[in-house]
């Protein structure tokens, strides 16, 4: 594009000087100014920044990163450079997804792995970081343009496809088990999985796939009526997994009979997606680089502004069998993770002289271990929900004899049997 | 179960349940839950065969039984609408119900996700969320398919949205 017009304005030159000097003189001058005008603007628009080897704390305004690596000299974090060692895999590139992975981006995150298999409408532009001119591209493969102009530091992989069919999971699985050479050693490819999406099944694919690679990751969700939000850890075994109880939602503050419910098309606005995609990276970013307090569960309810929050133990009769087995792991690493604990607070008490508390203890006084009780708790009042938050779908009935006569007998049948038995009925 | 007409809840209950709690991804005891699948499909189209209250044809469409096709049709003003039906049994199923798809319908009304998937948040989910892993793809069409059609083909017809295909076939020609 420079090159041709530069040739156009060596050729206006050229014509300017054949022609004698006349009225139409400055008029070509004005064309000539013109193309040089143009010819900057395209220059400043392909100005894209090459890589960098590493992130300096430099301050100066040429380096994209000198705001972020001040997080280290005020004492926030102890390394940020850490951060271009993690890979995030992000599952739902809409509202809140693509402005996750826009923030991850900018933080210079090492490598980012973006599912979706929707394509952008004009439909989405009362939300952030489409643009209108993306209309019918796939959603990954757009992200993956705007993404990788903002900063060509971060490695983009784009998947569209559908994690909830048999065929796109594998695919899923997969993706976040690929690592790079230097990486062994971890069950997983991934550092976190952030999961976006804007439906129940969606979210049980995820779970799935992180209760069976051990893969800790953060949910957030939007309400329909795009008034409240929330976002949370799951680490499994460790922490409640999806499927461990009905998933929770933010009551909306208002009379639910007041809510109009008619038709399915969900409300969104950009402000509430951006706060929700903002509380979820600033978590990630804080479990990732390790600092403040990661938040387990963290609500949002706009109309009221209230931020209600909560912590979840996995239960032990979840329906989801790989959650049972990492909660077994879990349980079993618990001395481990007692000694690791107790030596790290010697490392720390070392330092000061020690002395006990009490020289006798006539009456066999032991202090317990406030979490060993809370376990118990948790089984006898499973419905204890802090205010402002409701379970959106009832938990699974005990099984009862069904109502049939007959009741349940084993199949014996073959299955050919039974598909043929199906295709007469569906035939005649 | 309250707020449900009659004929559903008599066609519900003699529905035979399933008892395996087995996905796609669960080899032998997915080949279990398929046979009961099976059982109660068939079940539920001679029942409705038997009432003069057919309205789907359906079957899988891959050997593994994951993926099934078929049609579904709603009477309305004495004139058989027919639609495709779609739907793929999802990795976490029977703990996710199968999101069914009408493709032809896609784009003609809100009650409806990306590429023709029918809206059961509210009526069909809870339940099949209370009733797993007991409640399998009959019972989906049952309580989740059948109660859509009632619902929106009367509208879609209404609204000219929806033509029959005899109306289809003159406009054409004329």
């Amino acid at each position: 594009m420079e090159d041709e017009l530069r040739a156009l304005q060596e050729s206006i030159e050229g014509l300017k000087r054949s022609l004698p000097v006349s009225d139409h003189h400055d008029s070509i001058s004005e064309m000539q100014q013109r193309v040089g005008r143009i010819m900057s603007l395209v220059k400043s628009s392909g100005g894209r920044r090459s890589k960098v080897k590493e992130l300096s704390a430099e301050v100066v305004d040429s380096n994209p990163y000198s705001r972020l690596m001040a997080l280290q000299r005020m004492g926030i974090v102890e390394n940020y450079e850490r951060i271009r060692n993690f890979s995030v895999a992000i599952v739902g590139i809409g509202g809140v997804g693509s402005v996750a992975a826009e923030m991850l981006t900018r933080c210079g995150i090492g490598r980012l792995l973006l599912y979706d298999y929707d394509t952008v409408e004009l439909a989405n532009m009362n939300r952030l970081f489409f643009r209108p001119d993306q209309v019918g591209m796939t959603k990954t493969d757009a992200a993956v343009q705007t993404l990788s102009d903002i900063n060509p530091d971060v490695v983009l992989e784009s998947y569209s496809l559908n994690i909830t069919t048999v065929k796109g999971f594998d695919t899923f699985i997969e993706s976040l088990k690929r690592r790079k050479p230097e990486e062994d050693g971890r069950s997983s490819g991934v550092d976190l999985v952030l999961s976006c999406v804007d439906n129940y099944e969606a979210r049980m694919v995820v779970n799935q796939a992180c209760n069976e690679l051990n893969q800790a990751w953060m949910e957030s969700g939007v309400s329909e009526d795009a008034v409240s939000g929330h976002i949370q850890l799951l680490v499994p075994g460790e922490t409640a997994c999806f499927a461990c109880a009905p998933p929770l939602v933010v009551a909306s503050g208002v009379d639910e009979r007041t809510l109009k419910r008619e038709g399915v098309c969900a409300a969104s606005l950009p402000t509430t997606m951006g706060v929700v995609a903002g509380l979820l990276v600033q978590n990630a970013l804080k479990y990732l680089l390790k600092f403040g307090q990661v938040s387990p569960y963290l609500g949002y309810n706009s109309l009221k502004d209230y931020f209600p929050t909560m912590e979840m133990k996995p239960n032990p009769q979840c329906s989801n069998s790989a959650c049972l087995e990492r909660q077994k792991e879990y349980i079993q690493a618990k001395p481990a993770r007692d000694a690791l604990a107790k030596a790290k607070l010697e490392a720390e008490s070392s330092s000061q002289t020690e002395c006990p508390l009490h020289m006798d203890n006539e009456w066999n006084i032991s202090v317990v271990d406030d979490s060993e009780a809370e376990t118990s708790d948790h089984s006898r009042k499973p419905y204890a929900l802090p205010e402002g938050l409701v379970r959106e779908l009832p938990n699974a009935d005990k099984y009862q004899e069904p109502p049939v006569s007959g009741g349940i007998t084993a199949i014996n049948d073959d299955l050919e049997e039974l598909q043929r038995q199906l295709d007469a009925l569906n035939s005649s | 179960m309250e707020g449900w007409d009659t004929s559903t809840k008599s066609a519900l209950t003699k529905i035979p349940l399933l008892t395996t709690r087995a996905g796609p991804r669960d080899g032998a005891a997915w080949t279990q839950r398929l046979k009961e699948e099976y059982r109660a499909l068939i079940a539920y189209t001679s029942m409705n065969k038997s009432n003069d209250n057919d309205w789907f044809r359906i079957s899988a469409a891959n050997p593994e039984g994951t993926r099934w096709e078929g049609t579904c049709w709603y009477v309305h003003n004495l004139r058989r609408y027919e639609f495709q039906l779609q739907f793929d049994i999802p990795v976490t199923y029977p703990a996710t119900a199968p999101e069914i798809e009408l493709p032809q319908l896609d784009g003609k009304t809100h009650k409806m996700y990306r590429g023709g998937k029918i809206c059961l948040t509210v009526h069909f989910k809870p339940l099949w969320a209370k009733n797993c892993p007991r409640f399998g793809i009959a019972h989906a069409l049952c309580l989740g398919l059948a109660p859509w059609l009632a619902a929106e083909v009367p509208i879609l017809v209404d609204s000219g949205m929806v033509k029959h295909k005899d109306d289809e076939a003159t406009s054409a020609e004329s």
